[in-house]
């Protein structure tokens, strides 16, 4: 998810590259340039036992290094704030709820794919997941495979796509062979 | 006396003797501090706080595994569970381990159409079933997404959800590799409850041993690893191991001290033994006495047992050495007497004390002493050989009459000690009160700490606010907890409190079970609405064949009751709001601050009682249990201030009228000047005074006043080797009061410590200030 794009140095940067083939450090290093962001989310869920996908939509706000916060607005209001270690779920009513990442490692590992591929965290992906990248800086690909085998009883696979510093989709693939996708358009970044 | 009259009083001494021993051999001693805790005005304040000393929170151990490294812990931890799991001293015992949670979360989710409140006949129509499964497809559409999927195909009208809304908000322990860990991740964590309650402290030190034992024995144990515990019972079996242990010591070194200084003084063996007999005929009579009047005897009112020694030798000091030379000085027993008698009127203001312990030292002083005088009386000069061998004081004698003239003479530094007391108490910016009702209690500094870290690791359980109210019997009291909780969920939403738990969430009244297996419908008309529900909606009845098996199950279940949970973490949950008590049950529903805002861990219990108004819930109490006890204290500082007063005015008055105002006014303000000084030296070493304090201070009036009345007591005089007699007593027995007080100073139980300390440094000023004002210089009378 996410938003992002880039300053001036990343375009250079981003420009100067543009035809090789990226690399991970690279591409890192560019997502890394932003120091914050918003942009809005459609997220549809595939479900196996479901006719149709889910869908849900809202905003996405990320300053880096380590606070993204999801607002969804659609069906139902909701929020996830991650800050650092901590992950704050608040309802609708205003009830929250704390989770100390160190806790659980798979929720963990589920916000970090995201937290640590906005600030181009190489470290943070690669404790959970082993990293696969394609694509040039234009239209890049990131697929994650997780290395725990608790994540993996859960998520099979999560690829992100995007162009330059900017994420366009998340896609999550489920054990059980349901998914889901995030599209992200991004509304202002610095 | 004639030989006659010393027989019978001799067969009387013997006979009571006897009769004591006869009752101590069958008297109950207790050691646990509750009786140096107050008795609380109202019953329900006195049923909480027996419930949270004795009860089911009480029954709780926090238990901690350090040292080592992680996985080390971590394999103590599961060992420990394992091996304890099948102790019957036990009736849980938790480390986080998923096997158990997993038991927690079928319980709620097997019996989610007996516990979700939400169940109602509208909800199970087909509009309501309708709506209930599109709030789960959007909450399935939201960040819960993967939970939410997960149960769907049993719960599509989202029961659960229903349930575990209830837990949400509460701070849950960290966990490491699947077992509870402390915030800091240095300690791997546990939970025991014991099976047996509060008021049997051997069982339960038996079951504190047992995990200490079962973790010191624990296969291929890391030597770096160790064990900590707290809670309740850890602490009220280390009172008691402390109390035992220092009761023993006093005693012994008390004894051992007082007989020392008298062997150094009398330097004869018959004599010592002689001067020991009213101490001890005082302390036998003492204890049976209380044996009588209360029905047990506290540990800790033997261990003022070393005080009496301290004052009940003083008589027999005083008749010893003033009677050395073989005359009788005028009106010694007139002295003893009115020494005996403001003594017994200090302690008499003690048993109308509040404490069951003050009390109990109140009735254990006043008899001992009396025995004592009267033994010293009428026991002690028939036994006494006809001229005492003592040795010669006149030494000594002379060179302590030289000092004490010095210190006449010094009457100023009295002026100036005053003074400076006096500035002290103005000046200094502390409290002089102690207000923590905690500041009694024998619990370390160390072992609070961890206590309290242990708590916040297993996610901070400590009850400081509780909506309570006693129902006669377990579906009564269900039903009531039905009728607060959406009260308390309403306060909740408002942000009035954070949370709060009832009873009911977790086992409802057979009337809402029943209730809501009525709301079900048979198993054709479930899969009839269900079709109708589904009319349009992304989902098919068919892939919901386990929802309607469920909800015709649960029909027809059996309505679950306590040991449906027995084993369960909620078990200790359930068992620690839903009390069984003799005539009734208790239910105590914690209540959560919200965490946020300017006092975010106090509650406007204002507000929460005029919620609960509204909905006739008058008979829900809702207490701040802290300030509840600080309340208490305060009130029975108070009345400890008034006692004390009482009593030293009783004091006043009585010298007053046996001896004139004069006379009472001397002996009054060498007395005043050491209480006073006494609580400055407290003040100034910043040392905030309690409750024990000042029993001590009126201690210190009793007991100083037997010196002032004998420096002041003009017609006492005779010529000067009596004098020099009677200063020598004095000094002696101040000596013998001061080092038995300063012993029980020394002690780690702060009850006994803060009054030995108050009465050793009061004694020693009193006498001093005494030879300087009441004095009645013998050069100036004779010159």
């Amino acid at each position: 998810m996410s938003k992002t794009l880039a300053g001036l140095a990343v375009l250079l940067a981003a420009g100067l590259c543009q035809a090789a083939e990226l690399s991970v450090a690279d591409l890192m290093q560019m997502l890394g340039q932003k120091k914050s962001g918003t942009a809005t989310f459609v997220e549809k869920k595939y479900i196996a036992m479901l006719k149709q996908p889910l869908e849900s939509s809202g905003e996405l706000a990320f300053t880096a290094p380590d606070r993204l916060e999801k607002r969804t607005l659609k069906p139902k209001a909701e929020s996830v704030v991650l800050e650092g270690n901590k992950l704050v779920l608040e309802r609708s009513d205003g009830r929250k709820m704390t989770v100390a990442l160190s806790d659980r490692p798979e929720v963990a590992a589920f916000v970090e794919s995201i937290r640590a591929t906005l600030s181009g965290d190489r470290g943070g992906l690669e404790r959970f997941y082993t990293l696969a990248l394609s694509g040039d800086a234009e239209q890049w690909k990131l697929n994650l495979t997780p290395i725990q085998p608790r994540m993996q009883k859960v998520i099979s696979q999560i690829r992100i796509a995007g162009k330059q510093a900017q994420v366009k989709t998340i896609e999550f693939l489920q054990a059980d062979g349901d998914r889901s996708e995030m599209a992200i358009t991004s509304t202002s970044a610095k | 006396m004639k030989p006659r009259h010393h027989k019978l009083a001799l067969f009387v001494w013997l006979a009571l003797m006897l009769a004591s021993v006869l009752v101590i051999v069958q008297t109950r001693f207790v050691a646990d501090l509750s009786a140096f805790m107050p008795k609380v005005p109202s019953a329900r304040q006195q049923m909480l706080i027996d419930q949270l000393r004795d009860g089911a929170i009480a029954r709780i151990v926090l238990v901690g595994i350090e040292g080592g490294d992680e996985a080390e812990r971590g394999r103590l931890s599961r060992l420990l569970v394992s091996q304890l799991a099948h102790n019957p001293r036990f009736t849980s015992v938790q480390n986080g381990d998923s096997q158990i949670q997993q038991r927690d979360q079928q319980y709620f989710f097997n019996n989610r159409y007996l516990l979700s409140p939400a169940v109602t006949p509208q909800r199970f129509s087909a509009d309501g079933l309708r709506a209930a499964v599109q709030d789960t497809l959007d909450a399935m559409a939201g960040d819960a997404g993967l939970v939410v999927k997960k149960i769907l195909p049993r719960d599509p009208s989202g029961e659960t959800l229903q349930i575990l809304d209830q837990f949400i908000g509460e701070s849950q322990p960290n966990s490491s590799d699947d077992i509870w860990v402390s915030r800091d991740g240095k300690r791997a964590v546990l939970l025991l409850q014991l099976a047996e309650s509060g008021l049997d402290t051997d069982a339960q030190a038996a079951a504190l041993a047992d995990v200490r034992q079962t973790f010191d024995h624990l296969p291929a144990r890391h030597v770096a690893t160790r064990l900590v515990m707290s809670g309740t019972s850890v602490m009220s079996v280390a009172s008691r191991d402390t109390i035992k242990s220092e009761v023993e010591r006093l005693a012994t070194l008390g004894t051992v001290l007082v007989v020392a200084l008298l062997l150094l003084v009398y330097r004869s063996l018959p004599l010592l033994l002689l001067g020991l007999i009213p101490v001890l005929s005082g302390a036998l009579v003492g204890v049976a006495s209380v044996s009588l009047g209360f029905g047990h005897v506290h540990g800790l009112t033997l261990g003022f047992g070393t005080t009496l020694i301290g004052e009940a030798v003083d008589y027999s000091i005083y008749l010893f050495i003033q009677r050395a030379g073989g005359n009788e000085p005028r009106h010694f027993w007139r002295t003893i007497r009115l020494g005996v008698l403001t003594s017994i009127t200090g302690f008499a203001a003690l048993m109308c004390s509040s404490f069951p312990g003050l009390s109990q030292l109140g009735l254990y002083s006043i008899s001992g002493l009396v025995t004592a005088a009267l033994v010293t009386r009428y026991i002690l000069p028939g036994l006494m050989p006809a001229r005492l061998n003592l040795r010669d004081l006149s030494g000594p004698g002379l060179l302590l009459q030289k000092s004490l003239d010095f210190l006449t003479r010094m009457r100023w530094v009295m002026a100036a000690a005053l003074l400076a007391a006096v500035a002290v108490l103005v000046f200094n910016p502390q409290d002089i009160w102690n207000r923590q009702l905690n500041a009694l209690s024998s619990i370390s500094k160390e072992q609070n700490k961890l206590d309290a870290e242990l708590r916040g690791d297993l996610g901070g359980n400590d009850m400081r606010y509780v909506a309570s109210f006693s129902a006669p019997n377990q579906e009564s009291a269900l039903q009531l907890a039905e009728r607060t909780r959406p009260v308390l969920r309403e306060l909740a939403r408002q942000r009035v409190i954070g949370g709060f738990h009832t009873p009911d969430e977790l086992l409802p009244s057979q009337a809402s079970q029943r209730a809501r297996q009525a709301a079900l419908p048979h198993a054709v008309e479930a899969s009839r609405r269900l079709d109708r529900a589904l009319d349009g909606m992304p989902l098919q009845a068919n892939q919901l064949q386990g929802f309607l098996a469920d909800v015709e199950r649960s029909r027809s279940q059996p309505l679950l009751s306590r040991q449906s949970l027995q084993g369960s973490a909620t078990s200790v949950l359930l068992d620690s709001m839903l009390i069984k008590r003799p005539n009734g049950y208790l239910v105590l529903m914690p209540l959560r601050p919200t965490g946020e805002g300017a006092q975010s861990d106090q509650i406007a219990l204002d507000k929460v009682r005029a919620a609960l108004e509204r909905h006739q819930l008058e008979q829900v109490t809702v207490i701040d249990l802290l300030e509840e006890t600080t309340a208490i204290f305060d009130s029975y500082t108070h009345e400890a201030l008034v006692f004390s007063s009482l009593g030293s005015l009783a004091i006043l008055l009585l010298l007053g009228v046996t001896c004139g105002w004069v006379q009472a006014v001397r002996v009054t303000i060498p007395l005043g000047c050491a209480v006073l000084c006494t609580v400055a030296i407290f003040d100034a070493s910043g040392i905030q005074l309690t409750i024990l304090h000042l029993v001590g201070l009126l201690l210190v009036v009793a007991i100083g006043s037997n010196y002032a009345l004998f420096f002041a007591n003009k017609q006492q005089l005779g010529n000067e080797v009596e004098q020099r007699q009677v200063e020598v007593s004095l000094v002696v027995a101040n000596l013998a009061t001061v080092t038995s007080f300063g012993l029980l100073g020394t002690s780690s139980v702060p009850v006994l410590s803060f009054i030995g300390s108050t009465v050793a440094i009061g004694a020693l000023l009193a006498l001093v200030f005494s030879a300087m004002m009441a004095r009645i210089r013998p050069r100036a009378h004779h010159s």
